[in-house]
């Protein structure tokens, strides 16, 4: 198996792709959710060691909402939707219609953790599902996990599988955010995650046969 | 805590050893454990952030910081090295918590092997575990101050434990 340190720029400029297609779906699915306009970032891919990675969600402590889950399926991996605490709060009362709705509520109002992780569940599982039908590979997201903690806290545990074997992994990364004011905008940031066994399965359903 | 003490950070997968007026930190620790052994007389102490129990149990282990097992070898060492004496060795440690429920499998547990493996290793050695805040739920980001021994414990909620 070749290894993630030893990706080629091309290998990087499919995951893009994979990037691109996943979310922009999924961003398409926000937007109807909350009948807003949505834009997409075009997707990073890096390869990072786990330090690395915690600054990309800025910093190791950084309090952070992360609706968390596993893929399961011939792509095995970790998908994370991350948002700061107050964009948590924004995209919540979007979804509810309940303006009454704080960041105090993230710990402990099932109402509020109860959206948040269904709004995890529709964006998840549609940027998986477009993903799979253009790669013909299965790709089946579990149930998503709210958490509210610190950023290391929370991603060290979702990538732990990938942590066996290696010290690098290989993060698309895809920001999302509503047009409009920033202030009140849903900004979110997309990590998938694939397990280092993944890749030639994308590689091969892409039809790039050089990994 | 004193402005003229050094912070000295350690990452994920990492080990650091410094002296006092230094306070060692490590930040974000869910599932992983942060282990200091320090030497009191001496005024020595390391901190290490293990992220997995068991070195054995993968194929690319070079990384011994990674490990508890092969992380407390090496941080011994070089405590050693620096002229401590083994029987002079005390520890704390905190972490070990279980972040997610949503997997039933074996590495969903990592939080408690790491705990556990941790224990059986100091056993091993000797080495008395003189305090502890592990398990639970929520992270936490740990400072250790060489001068007073003491480990300084926090969580998102905002409080402060002291070991």
């Amino acid at each position: 198996m070749k290894r993630i340190e030893d990706f080629s720029l091309s290998d990087f400029d499919v995951l893009q792709e994979v990037g691109n297609i996943g979310a922009s779906h999924a961003a398409t699915a926000l937007s109807q959710l909350i009948d807003r306009k949505i834009n997409m970032s075009v997707p990073s891919v890096n390869c990072v060691d786990f330090n690395e990675l915690m600054e990309i969600v800025g910093g190791h402590e950084k309090n952070i909402v992360s609706i968390s889950l596993q893929v399961e399926g011939d792509v095995p991996g970790s998908m994370f939707f991350v948002l700061t605490p107050e964009e948590a709060v924004v995209l919540a009362q979007q979804v509810t219609g309940d303006s009454s709705i704080g960041v105090y509520h993230l710990q402990d109002h099932p109402l509020t953790q109860s959206a948040l992780s269904e709004v995890g569940n529709i964006l998840s599982g549609s940027y998986l599902s477009t993903l799979s039908d253009f790669t013909k590979l299965q790709m089946q997201p579990t149930v998503p996990q709210l958490s509210i903690d610190m950023a290391a806290a929370i991603l060290m545990q979702g990538i732990l599988e990938i942590s066996e074997e290696s010290d690098f992994a290989l993060v698309i990364d895809t920001i999302i955010r509503e047009e409009g004011n920033w202030n009140e905008s849903v900004t979110g940031q997309f990590f998938f995650i694939p397990d280092p066994d993944s890749f030639s399965k994308i590689f091969h359903a892409l039809g790039v046969a050089g990994s | 805590m004193t402005s003229t003490k050094t912070m000295i950070k350690v990452g994920i997968a990492d080990v650091k050893v410094a002296q006092s007026l230094s306070i060692l930190k490590t930040a974000g620790l869910g599932s992983c454990v942060g282990i200091v052994l320090y030497d009191e007389d001496k005024e020595l102490a390391g901190l290490a952030h293990i992220m997995l129990p068991d070195s054995k149990a993968s194929k690319n282990n070079k990384n011994v910081f990674k490990y508890a097992d092969t992380a407390i070898d090496w941080l011994l060492e070089e405590l050693l090295s620096k002229g401590s004496r083994r029987d002079a060795l005390k520890a704390k440690m905190a972490g070990g918590a279980h972040m997610f429920s949503f997997k039933s499998n074996e590495l969903m547990k990592i939080g408690e092997r790491n705990i556990k493996s941790v224990h059986s290793k100091l056993l091993d050695y000797q080495i008395p575990l003189l305090s502890e805040d592990v398990g639970g739920s929520k992270g936490r980001t740990i400072e250790f101050d060489i001068e007073t021994s003491m480990l300084h414990i926090k969580t998102i909620n905002g409080v402060e434990k002291v070991i």
